[in-house]
């Protein structure tokens, strides 16, 4: 039987921001269907290293591989070109545009208008937004409407169709939690098991560990730009975590 | 697995359509007054009567060119208030190059009068360049940096002029300002053509789509992967490109280059979209609500003409429409119950 191989591979990644050493020689591993969490105190590097990856700084020693091939990306427009896509906490969405419209921001499906003029393709945004948001079970009455009065929840499902439509192999979420009520996150606790079940690789950072503990496969602990150990949920307790996290 | 059940109220979104609407509604309300009041005091139609909407329609033309590139710099939640006075120099180039052309380059009256609207129009590229450079690649707020342009357009529009308005003596020029083949003016057909394009340039292609996302969250849209110093460039080109057409055109129907040719315009091209539906802080607004708001302003200020009002009550009467289309914006909004993005 033949190993299997991780959609992502850190090795010994390093970077520092001035006299700050924000990553030193990381390494952790993502297979397909497989959640990874990153835990970690305040500082210790977890959004760094996920922007390493995400094309948004540069790393400056180490590797990263994707499928076995190592990336170094310039921007994030490359990485998800690439099938690495990333999640904000913010959940940035044009407000004034439907579920659709967002999930092609960027890269709208054209047609011929009289068979000559490109023209938006509004009917297939509709469509592919429809079947999405079906595989994520949220049902919409009014798909061109626009998302301004969704809700946190409602905001972060947009983000992960879209992901999802655009067969992000990766899917990398910073605290997606951190802004939502306490039924929103369940919500979205519920839609990484989507995720998960379609075989994509899943990093989620958050700081909630009853969260960690419910969805992650694995939980990869930083401290202060280090790895700090590496555990599965079913087989360690949360004080284990937080003494690898604070280094007790 | 236990799915999650997300659902929306989006039923909502009808009332945004209203919106969009609003300005017809206005338009409506304020023929059904003028009528009433042209039938009541001088028994005779207001706009049943071919000379009025003749009248309007030109009288909307020029405010309105300039009023469509606005729609767009709006909605990507900006301003330029730059566009009047790049009208002016359009104008006042326009008439320059046409006299010379006729005069220097020994041209006929029609590609003379081409010559002449090319450059103006061409001369607003610089302008658009300028404006869309300083906010996209310098950071500099809209407000600020298209006040900046206005005070350069307006000195270089007096100064191509020599502080005077240009006569241009050109029977093709005229007859593109003034003629009516069928009844129709030029200046309106040429508008509806210009309405068009814009309508179909908003509403069906990218540049349009993004336009609206970047009007909605400058972070969305760049992360989505659009290049928004590139759109910011393009929308404030477009801008541009439409003030110097307006010149151009004003220069055939007044017969002359004129630096202050749209110096009053500036507001009504704001209120027209205002009127029109769209937000300044960005995000919405469509071509169809800015002309009707184009035609807001040009009825009420015909109109008030018409039933013989001192013309100072046209100041009045617009700037009340403006403050009531904002208000109802708001109450609407309030009522949609959006979130209100930082
Ligand atoms: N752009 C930057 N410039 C300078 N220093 C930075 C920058 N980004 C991060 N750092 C530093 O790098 C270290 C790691 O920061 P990082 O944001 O990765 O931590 P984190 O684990 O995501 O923390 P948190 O849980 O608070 O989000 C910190 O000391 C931080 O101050
Ligand atoms: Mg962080």
């Amino acid at each position: 039987m033949s190993e299997r191989q991780p959609i992502l591979s850190v090795r010994n990644v390093s970077k520092h921001f001035g006299g700050v050493q924000a990553l030193d020689k990381v390494s952790f591993d993502v297979f397909p269907g497989e959640v990874v969490a990153l835990a970690g105190d305040n500082g210790a590097g977890k959004s760094t290293v996920i922007k390493a990856i995400s094309g948004v700084y540069p790393y400056e020693d180490g590797d990263i591989f994707l499928d076995g091939k190592r990336i170094a990306f310039a921007t994030p427009q490359e990485a998800r070109d690439n099938g690495i896509e990333t999640i904000y906490q913010d959940l940035a969405l044009a407000d004034n545009l439907s579920i659709g419209a967002n999930i092609f921001l960027g890269r709208e499906p054209m047609k011929r208008l009289f068979g000559i003029l490109p023209a938006i393709d509004r009917k297939r945004m509709a469509e592919a937004a429809k079947e999405t948001m079906k595989r994520l079970d949220f049902h919409v009455d009014r798909l061109d409407a626009p998302v301004a009065a969704f809700s946190g929840g409602q905001r972060q499902a947009v983000a992960i169709g879209r992901a999802m439509y655009w067969n992000a192999r990766l899917v990398i979420m910073d605290e997606p939690t951190a802004a939502l009520g306490v039924p929103e996150q369940r919500k979205v606790i519920a839609l990484i098991q989507s995720l998960k079940a379609e075989g994509k690789g899943i990093i989620f950072i958050s700081h909630n560990l009853r969260d960690i503990f419910e969805v992650a496969d694995r939980i990869v602990v930083f401290r202060r730009g280090e790895n700090a150990g590496e555990r599965t949920p079913g087989t360690v307790s949360a004080d284990e975590i937080v003494r690898l996290m604070v280094g007790k | 697995m236990a799915a999650p059940q997300l659902q929306v109220n989006a039923g909502k979104s009808i009332l945004i359509r209203i919106a969009e609407l609003r300005a017809w509604l206005f338009l409506i309300l304020l023929i059904v007054f003028f009528e009433s009041w042209a039938r009541a005091a001088y028994g005779m139609s207001f706009i049943v009567n071919l000379y009025n909407i003749q009248s309007i329609t030109v009288f909307a033309t020029v405010p309105l060119m300039l009023a469509l590139g606005q729609t767009f710099v709006i909605i990507s939640a900006g301003i330029d208030l730059s566009l009047g006075f790049v009208m002016g120099l359009s104008s006042v180039v326009a008439a320059h190059m046409a006299n010379i052309a006729a005069a220097q380059l020994g041209l006929g009256p029609f590609p003379a009068m081409m010559f002449g609207i090319l450059a103006g129009i061409v001369v607003t590229f610089i302008p658009g360049l300028v404006n869309g450079w300083l906010i996209a690649y310098l950071r500099v707020p809209p407000f600020i940096g298209t006040l900046g342009m206005y005070g350069v357009a307006r000195g270089s529009a007096y100064l191509a002029g020599g502080g005077m308005t240009v006569a241009v003596n050109n029977e093709w020029y005229s007859v593109i300002g003034n003629s009516r083949p069928f009844g129709i003016p030029v200046l309106v057909m040429i508008a509806v053509v210009a309405i068009i394009i814009m309508h179909y340039l908003l509403s069906q292609t990218r540049f349009g789509q993004h336009t609206y996302a970047l009007g909605a969250s400058k972070a969305a849209a760049s992360r989505a992967g659009i290049n928004i110093k590139m759109l910011t460039m393009r929308i404030y080109l477009l801008s541009g490109l439409t003030a110097g057409l307006a010149g151009a055109l004003y220069t055939g129907r007044f017969s002359a280059g004129a630096p202050q040719a749209g110096e009053p315009l500036l507001l009504d091209s704001i209120a027209a979209v205002v009127i029109g539906g769209a937000s300044l802080f960005g995000g919405s607004g469509t071509i169809w609500g800015t002309v009707a708001g184009a035609l807001v302003i040009a009825v009420i200020q015909y109109g008030l003409v018409f039933i013989d009002v001192e013309p100072f009550w046209q100041f009045i009467a617009v700037g009340t429409v403006i403050i009531i289309s904002v208000l109802v914006d708001q109450a609407q909004r309030r009522f949609i119950g959006g979130r209100q993005v930082e």
